[in-house]
């Protein structure tokens, strides 16, 4: 009796063609706030400043978004809303740190724990209701793509969004004038202070920039990809993961960007685990990429120690392997820029 | 006499700009301010019981920010503590679940404390370690850790130490009445955690002021560099202020167990190492002033359980009134270094 049982179970969880696009088409849904996160907190390091408070104002500007939306049943005005709440939170980690000379990383970690706190707090009369969310709009045309089409195209704009931000994040950093300025800041203030550039000033913008995508991405969260606010929301732990995936991607979107995209492959995949082994508790599975993270910092650190690379010198296959591990680290992130 | 009128100044400064702004927090969420402000006072404080309770809150606060004293002073970002007290917790229950502890509870409730300590410092010594060999940032690995620790807990609850009949998130099965510690009677308060409390403090103050050690960890922690020049052993202290730090947070997640909860639950840490955290930062890294606001934190946490029953509001409002006092206090701090110095540059 319990053989063919097993069998006919096997079938029903092999995967066809037609689930794996689904599945696919759920990580890039999934991924998009972390994508847009992962970018905002990019920029903002890349010129320099840490900002550590990503996990509350994620949830803060859920919550924003999501009362917003609800109270003037304009979903604009939430992704808007919510931009502002993170560009806010992130400037007032880049003022503590550029001009009141305080640790960020101690401002970042309150804020992280206020902004959550103050989240719960005044969203607690918008728990659990019914509001509007975003939905699907799948291009024309290129829906049809086979493949390609539903993974990427039947989506909707905010994920448009996030795939757009990343090939403009890469172009703006790499191929204008202006993202030269940017990296220069990060990398050596006191050199573009004698070009002529005011390293704080162009700091406080990037520290809003990235705070706005940030923002972006709390929106996302509750306006899209776990529709509605309660406590917990469910993006809780995100933006550490997110904080992580930076550093993943030695500072360059591209690679941060498919660092989000693995994680919610993870992600994706826990679902899954949760159906072939009903006996372990969910929450085990939500904790799973955490040792993981944990792995591969240690496995990037060690990748850039002398020792190793003299040994990986004559191996080709060794050395790029290290090479897509490696990422310089922006030389003043976290030490910012003092007048004399 | 001028510095103590000044600090005293600032404190006023720093809680005026949180009354000010938790005001107009509860104002912009449709609350009466005053009736809250009343609640958390009269829950915090208006009787002996719940004075017992605000102590009982305080007791794992102030093992942990005795701990984190530690590490802060040689310049770490331990924020793994919440994870330190998950381990503990679990090695207490471990050995408080062995059949012959109730024969000999004392002997074991001991080596509960024992294995408390070992687990928070075995949670500490893993971050040390990835930090000092691994080269990986204290603040990722202690965070991973958290989260690592949380998945431990819920693993043994839901599975081998789940009740028997029903595995549920209320946690294991409650221990024999014998394996409680002892209580004083009327106010339901372990006199064995509050002397703990007390010699953590102590054996804090006297490490960190008088002894080799002490000074080591603030060299390194001033400049890592010339501490190395000096033939100090940055790696070694590093280690060595980690392990303090989580066996205390040990201790305090072994006492949650032993003197609190009874068993283990998966809210077992209640978000007290993050709350140490930010304990320690407001005030300023002093030993004496650690306590004192480790009171008053827990006085909020006490307090705040009668929001949602009283007016209906969500309790994360100490967590509001908490994190605006650190961020007020880091700038009137900032503001206060910068009249200081001419021209209104600040030295780094």
């Amino acid at each position: 009796m319990a053989k063919p049982q097993k069998g006919a179970r096997r079938d029903s969880c092999g995967m066809s063609e037609l689930e794996l696009t689904l599945v696919f088409a759920g990580v890039v849904a999934g991924a998009a706030p972390i994508v847009l996160a992962v970018l905002g907190e990019t920029i903002t390091e890349k010129a320099g400043v840490i900002n550590l408070s990503l996990d509350g104002t994620i949830l803060l500007s859920a919550m924003v978004a999501f009362a917003v939306a609800f109270e003037t049943n304009n979903l604009l005005m939430g992704f808007v809303f919510a931009a502002v709440v993170g560009a806010v939170v992130a400037a007032i980690v880049a003022f503590f740190s550029i001009y009141l000379n305080q640790s960020q990383v101690a401002v970042g970690f309150v804020l992280t724990l206020m902004t959550r706190d103050l989240a719960y707090f005044l969203g607690n009369s918008y728990s659990h209701l019914q509001g509007p969310q975003v939905v699907p709009f799948p291009v024309p045309l290129l829906k049809d793509i086979p493949v390609f089409g539903p993974v990427f195209f039947s989506q909707n704009l905010p994920v448009y969004f996030s795939l757009a931000m990343i090939a403009w994040c890469w172009w703006y950093m790499y191929r204008t004038p202006l993202g030269l300025q940017l990296r220069c800041v990060g990398e050596h203030p006191r050199a573009s202070y004698a070009r002529g550039i005011d390293p704080r000033k162009l700091q406080m913008v990037y520290s809003i920039c990235g705070g706005l995508l940030v923002g972006l991405a709390g929106a996302t969260f509750s306006l899209s990809v776990k529709p509605g606010w309660g406590r917990p929301q469910g993006a809780e732990g995100t933006g550490w993961i997110a904080l992580v995936l930076v550093i993943f991607g030695g500072w360059n979107p591209i690679k941060a960007a498919t660092g989000a995209y693995l994680f919610s492959f993870l992600q994706v995949m826990g679902i899954y685990c949760q159906e072939w082994l009903p006996t372990v508790p969910a929450q085990v599975f939500q904790v799973a990429p955490f040792p993981l993270m944990i792995f591969t910092l240690l496995v990037m650190s060690l990748a850039q120690k002398e020792s190793v690379l003299n040994w990986a010198e004559n191996k080709d296959r060794m050395k790029s392997i290290l090479a897509v591990l490696s990422g310089s680290v922006p030389t003043a992130l976290g030490k910012p820029y003092r007048p004399d | 006499m001028g510095i103590f009128f000044r600090n005293v100044l600032d404190g006023l400064l720093i809680l005026l700009a949180v009354f000010f702004f938790t005001t107009v927090i509860l104002l912009v969420s449709g609350a009466p301010p005053f009736a809250a402000y009343y609640h958390i006072f009269k829950g915090s404080l208006g009787s002996w019981i719940k004075l017992a309770q605000v102590i009982q809150v305080w007791i794992p606060l102030t093992l942990c920010s005795a701990g984190l004293l530690y590490t802060f002073r040689i310049g770490l970002w331990n924020i793994g503590v919440e994870g330190q007290i998950m381990l503990g917790a679990v090695f207490t229950t471990a050995v408080l679940r062995v059949d012959a502890a109730k024969g000999m509870p004392m002997l074991f409730i001991g080596l509960a404390f024992i294995a408390g300590i070992a687990g928070g410092a075995i949670w500490a010594l893993a971050a040390g370690y990835l930090k000092t060999k691994g080269g990986v940032h204290e603040i990722f690995t202690g965070l991973g850790l958290n989260f690592v620790g949380q998945g431990i807990i819920l693993w043994l609850i839901f599975g081998p130490w789940k009740r028997p009949g029903i595995a549920s998130m209320s946690g294991t099965e409650l221990f024999p009445q014998q394996l409680w510690l002892p209580l004083l009677p009327a106010l339901r308060l372990p006199p064995v955690g509050l002397a703990l409390a007390l010699a953590a403090l102590v054996l804090t103050a006297v490490l960190l002021r008088y002894t080799h050690l002490g000074l080591n960890l603030k060299a390194i922690g001033n400049n890592r560099d010339a501490a190395y020049l000096f033939g100090l052993k940055p790696d070694r202290d590093m280690i060595i202020a980690m392990i303090f730090a989580g066996g205390f947070a040990g201790l305090a997640g072994s006492l949650q167990v032993a003197g609190v909860y009874h068993r283990l639950v998966p809210a077992i840490s209640s978000n007290y190492g993050y709350l140490a955290l930010l304990i320690v930062m407001l005030s300023n890294y002093n030993v004496w002033i650690t306590p004192a606001v480790a009171f008053f934190f827990a006085c909020l946490n006490v307090g705040n359980i009668q929001l949602p029953m009283m007016l209906e509001l969500d309790s994360s409002l100490s967590g509001v009134i908490q994190g605006s006092l650190v961020l007020a206090a880091l700038a009137v701090y900032s503001w206060r270094s910068r009249r200081k110095a001419p021209g209104g540059t600040v030295a780094a």
